[in-house]
């Protein structure tokens, strides 16, 4: 019997890491392609909280968890504009203008929310699964990796599309050009705004879709402020994974192992406040930052805009 | 050219007062009866204009905090976190050493406790960011997030009040805290607050320790090469800087709540930064716009019990202004530099 328990336990442990990862991995994979570009991205926590709350709108309204991730990229892509237009066009300050992004739609997301829903919080149904046949009978793994809404495994997929467009393209060469040496890029006769604004938009729609699967999947409910950092966690693994996407799904599985152990600790009625529990992420990234800070190499430009022939 | 001076810093706010108001009335809610409101509850009332003026005194203390790092570069984002502790550090000792003490020096000694325990709060992103050139924006922030829980965890745990039922700390005596101004209700805390944001403007404009610091923040390269020992000015920069937000905390609790709730978090860091800068990390500058965003922050906080808009209005609004104001920066240089030739 008590066998029996640990599987079960073991499973949705792992179950629920996966789910707390996929928003760090879409966030980390984002924000890794804004900081290979050059732009250091400090609105994708407003990025994803807005994906958040359009995101559950829309799949509470629509009825369709799909219509959510949309409006959620959508909402993403709509805030990334704003940063492309400020930072990335008139080339201000990308920290200033990242702070008040987050600030701003914190605030605007609270506040819609409270005139829309006043202090009630609906909960969405939970999502449908796509069992994968064979593999999810594999015991305590099967369930735990193979029962996930169709999205989680199209974000696994994109860490190796990411990985491809950064070894074997054109796209890929430029958006490290734009963050290590613009000006090169441009006198090899390719736009670094351009290919910088394509990275900021990428980096809104995956903080959008990651939102919304924050609070559609992950939580079920919008409640103000859910993000709760995830975006920041999101740039701590971008800058650790020193441009290999591969290490942000790593790092976001080892966050979503801490995540998910918090809520798991709580169900095994291990007698300590949530706070202490809700500190063990954090606690995780700084130990990583002070064993491989060092390491955490980040691009040349980063956080510079580009302007032709200044130096 | 004082004109377009003072027109860059009064137009973002305007700018941002029609730009919030539109939000306000998206949402249903008329911008115009929603100032008057907080103007009434937060200048004009007797009442409300001493509770602006006790607000003031943690907000300058933490501007003054920003003010030191980011004329020296550092991007302190944490202040949030360091404020919790150096309030929980000032509930937690505040009634022993009241009891154990004259209350004059029990109140100094809290003050010199919480700013300790705020400057080490910040030592870990110092070192990282001094000896490992680790990102100090990712590190603070992370560590504000740790404060908070912390914060939590201090209350519950170590420094829980036995006799209450509610989650706090023990209690502050009325007659123990700060005293009040005159016959008002406004904290002598606000004396405190006005002196440390002059000494510190005074000290990075007057000093050569403020010109070490600034040439660190104008090029970190420039100042190893002029042989400053950049490591250390960083380290201080973070202790001074954290150490001001703690002693931000002191003040709040020693002064007017005399006690930490668990999940009391004001956030008042977040909000100060686009007060800093629109004071243009200027010291007396930043005095009057911390006069205006507490008068916003008190009047707001009426408002959302009387009319219903919650405080995070506060927050889209001072958004707005930042990224005006970042805006308004930029057409100005644009045009400055178009004119000459």
């Amino acid at each position: 019997m008590s066998g029996l328990f640990t599987e079960i336990f073991l499973s949705a442990l792992l179950f629920g890491a996966i789910t707390a990862a996929i928003p760090l991995l879409l966030a980390g994979l984002g924000e890794q392609m804004s900081e290979k570009a050059g732009v250091l991205n400090i609105g994708i926590e407003g990025m994803m909280i807005g994906g958040a709350y359009v995101g559950f709108l829309g799949a509470y309204y629509g009825n369709s968890l799909w219509l959510g991730f949309l409006g959620g990229a959508l909402t993403g892509i709509a805030v990334a504009l704003v940063m492309v237009l400020l930072c990335v066009r008139l080339g201000l300050n990308q920290i200033v203008i990242g702070i008040g992004l987050t600030l701003g739609l914190e605030g605007l997301t609270a506040l819609a929310h409270h005139f829309q829903f006043s202090r009630t919080y609906p909960r969405l149904p939970a999502a449908d699964a796509t069992v994968i046949p064979l593999l999810s009978d594999i015991p305590v793994l099967g369930p735990a990796l193979f029962k996930h809404h169709l999205i989680v495994y199209l974000a696994v997929l994109l860490v190796f599309v990411m990985s491809h467009i950064y070894r074997r393209t054109q796209l890929g060469l430029s958006l490290q050009a734009a963050g290590d040496k613009p000006a090169a890029l441009d006198v090899a006769g390719v736009d670094v705004v351009r290919t910088r604004t394509i990275a900021v938009l990428v980096t809104g729609a995956l903080a959008g879709i990651g939102g919304a699967y924050l609070a559609n999947i992950g939580a079920g409910i919008f409640v103000p402020f859910i993000t709760n950092g995830a975006g920041f966690l999101g740039i701590v693994l971008a800058m650790l994974a020193r441009g290999r996407p591969m290490w942000v799904l790593i790092g976001a599985v080892l966050f979503g192992v801490c995540l998910s152990l918090t809520t798991a600790m709580q169900v095994a009625g291990i007698n300590m406040p949530t706070d202490v529990i809700q500190m063990l992420p954090f606690i995780a990234v700084m130990t990583m930052l002070i064993l491989f800070g060092r390491k955490a190499s980040l691009p040349a430009a980063l956080g510079l805009p580009y302007q032709r022939g200044v130096r | 050219m004082m004109v377009p001076r003072l027109l860059l810093t009064i137009g973002p706010i305007i700018a941002a007062l029609i730009i919030a108001g539109a939000v306000l009335a998206v949402a249903g809610v008329n911008p115009l009866s929603y100032y008057a409101y907080v103007l009434q509850r937060g200048l004009l009332s007797p009442g409300g204009v001493q509770q602006t003026l006790t607000r003031m005194a943690p907000l300058l203390c933490i501007a003054a905090g920003l003010i030191i790092a980011f004329r020296a570069g550092i991007w302190n984002l944490g202040t949030d976190g360091q404020f919790l502790l150096g309030a929980v550090a000032a509930a937690a000792s505040g009634p022993l050493l009241a009891e154990m003490m004259p209350v004059g020096l029990a109140l100094f000694l809290c003050f010199v406790l919480s700013t300790l325990v705020a400057a080490l709060w910040s030592l870990l992103p110092a070192l990282l960011r001094a000896y490992q050139g680790v990102n100090e924006i990712i590190t603070t922030l992370m560590m504000t997030f740790l404060g908070t829980s912390l914060a939590n965890v201090l209350v519950k745990l170590v420094f829980l009040d036995p006799a209450t039922t509610v989650p706090q700390t023990r209690t502050l005596p009325v007659e123990d805290r700060l005293p009040r101004l005159f016959d008002t209700t406004v904290t002598s805390g606000l004396i405190l607050g006005l002196i440390a944001i002059i000494a510190v403007h005074l000290m990075m404009t007057r000093t050569a320790f403020g010109l070490r610091l600034r040439i660190v923040g104008a090029s970190p390269r420039a100042a190893l090469h002029a042989g400053l020992g950049v490591p250390a000015l960083t380290v201080a920069v973070f202790a001074l800087s954290a150490g001001l937000a703690g002693l931000a905390g002191a003040v709040d609790i020693l002064g007017v709540y005399g006690n930490v709730r668990t999940d009391w978090d004001p956030a008042y860091g977040m909000a100060v930064i686009p007060v800093v800068f629109l004071a243009r990390m200027n010291g007396f500058a930043a005095i009057a716009f911390v006069f205006l965003f507490s008068i916003l922050s008190i009047g707001g906080e009426s408002a959302a019990r009387r009319l219903g808009v919650p405080q995070n209005f506060t927050l889209v609004f001072v958004a707005i202004v930042l990224i005006v104001l970042a805006l308004a920066e930029y057409y100005t240089k644009r045009i400055s530099q178009s004119r000459e030739p």
